[in-house]
């Protein structure tokens, strides 16, 4: 869909050429500059809404990216990574290499709330998405997409999606006091260190004081299941 | 989700008539505490299956299920003229980690299942059911629950591997991660039907309490698995 587009936009420029060149009277033959494409600016507005009980979301990064993950399960999450999955901080990750732009929403997102962050590009050779966003009643579990492919979406095109929560691998899911920046505990954030098996996998989600451990600040509202979250993404340009 | 949409489409162009495949089937457990047993991937004819979910287990994927012996499906599946590729991990497949298996499918195996034990559970399991395989080529990808056999009390303490006998089987990769002790979850099964599993209770306590899983380490919330299929031009 990408190439039908530049190709038509290419056409219009090449008429917009030849119509001054009729009009120019000059005798010297003039190759014309080559044409220049007009940028072609993609904007795409993504939407997420928190279906968890008690587990705010930090706020969310959303990034167009080249074509790139960010993560995947059985592989170390990168530092910028568990900045984000372990203090919510998505200043790293926003920055990291591959980034076309970001932005993220703001505020943390709560329970039952939605967010919508729009985030535009120019002149991409191709576009993919990456969300990512902390669970912050967890130890380091976050959620998102990353690598996701937007290059066939056009232009008033929308796609939904229910997406899973990870576990970063880099933070023991102790729940204890101390360890847990979100408002069940407001510990640290990032902590040293990474875990014995250091790598991504899907979150196994949290115990709770209720449910057996009895050392956790965490109660069983702050527990979880999949999805966790909707992601709904229009290219609105 | 977006993948079973993807799979459900790809299910849908893939036309009635037969046809004989190469494959590629990548699996990965998703999860960050439980192995897998050997697994069993068997592409077999339309109209059998290896189980149905609200249904008893056949005794064959009990065996599978409580002691992780794929040795009775796969001869079910074997008398069906299915083809079949078993434990292509060589053994558990730990955390996170990844095997693949190369499956070339005679005419009439147009249904791909795969299935393997989850460790430490008492009877759960991981199952792709009869997925139609697509005659179009491309690479396609399905995330995978657990099943509870319903054939054993989920008591997630030590115990046996054999079929109808009480307990988990603790094989050597795992005897220090599963703990010691426990005095028994329950002893009652609820449902004898094979259904979702409702995911291991666990406690915090390695050598006591009543579970000899750990809570904060072997729980796990659906996928557990990933399944990438290639289908070759």
């Amino acid at each position: 869909m990408k190439t039908t587009l530049r190709f038509t936009l290419l056409s219009v420029t090449s008429v917009l050429i030849l119509a001054g060149c009729g009009s120019d009277d000059d005798d010297e033959v003039m190759m014309p500059d080559p044409p220049v494409p007009e940028p072609v600016v993609m904007t795409y507005e993504v939407t997420i809404t928190n279906l968890t009980a008690a587990q705010p979301l930090s706020p969310v990064a959303v990034m167009l990216t080249a074509e790139q993950q960010y993560w995947q399960v059985g592989m170390p999450a990168s530092d910028a990574l568990a900045l984000l999955a372990e203090g919510g901080d998505n200043s790293e990750l926003v920055n990291a290499g591959g980034v076309l732009a970001a932005s993220d929403s703001g505020m943390p997102v709560g329970p039952g709330d939605s967010a919508s962050v729009t985030v535009s590009v120019d002149d991409a050779e191709g576009v993919w998405l990456t969300v990512a966003t902390m669970l912050v009643n967890t130890n380091d579990g976050f959620t998102g997409i990353t690598g996701y492919d937007l290059n066939t979406l056009t232009i008033g095109d929308s796609v939904s999606m229910s997406v899973m929560v990870y576990d970063a691998g880099t933070e023991a899911n102790t729940e204890a006091a101390g360890t847990i920046p979100g408002p069940a505990d407001g510990g640290e954030g990032v902590s040293a260190g990474r875990e014995e098996a250091d790598s991504v996998f899907v979150h196994g989600g949290v115990v709770s004081q209720e449910d057996g451990l009895a050392s956790s600040v965490l109660d069983q509202s702050h527990r979880f299941d999949n999805p966790a979250v909707k992601l709904s993404v229009t290219r609105v340009e | 989700m977006k993948h079973y949409a993807y799979l459900l489409g790809a299910a849908t162009l893939a036309a009635s008539h037969l046809h004989a495949a190469e494959l590629t089937v990548e699996v990965q457990n998703l999860t960050g505490g439980i192995h897998f047993t050997p697994l069993l991937i068997t592409a077999h004819p339309d109209g059998s299956q290896l189980f149905e979910v609200g249904e008893m287990a056949s005794a064959e994927l009990q065996s599978m299920a409580e002691g992780g012996d794929i040795a009775p499906l796969a001869a079910l599946a074997d008398s069906l003229n299915a083809d079949s590729v078993t434990n292509p991990a060589g053994g558990l497949l730990g955390p996170t980690a990844t095997t693949s298996a190369m499956l070339s499918t005679a005419d009439d195996n147009v249904r791909l299942s795969l299935v393997a034990m989850l460790l430490p559970t008492n009877d759960g399991f991981v199952a792709l059911n009869g997925w139609k395989i697509p005659s179009e080529p491309g690479i396609y990808t399905a995330y995978l629950n657990a099943y509870d056999a319903g054939t054993e009390a989920n008591d997630e303490i030590r115990g046996s591997g054999m079929p109808g006998q009480a307990g988990m089987p603790v094989p050597p990769p795992l005897e220090d991660l599963v703990g010691t002790g426990g005095s028994g979850v329950t002893a009652t099964t609820t449902n004898a039907m094979i259904h979702i599993h409702p995911g291991n209770l666990g406690d915090a306590m390695p050598d006591g309490g009543n579970s000899d899983i750990s809570n904060t380490v072997q729980r796990w919330l659906n996928p557990v698995a990933k399944v990438t299929v290639t289908v070759a031009e």
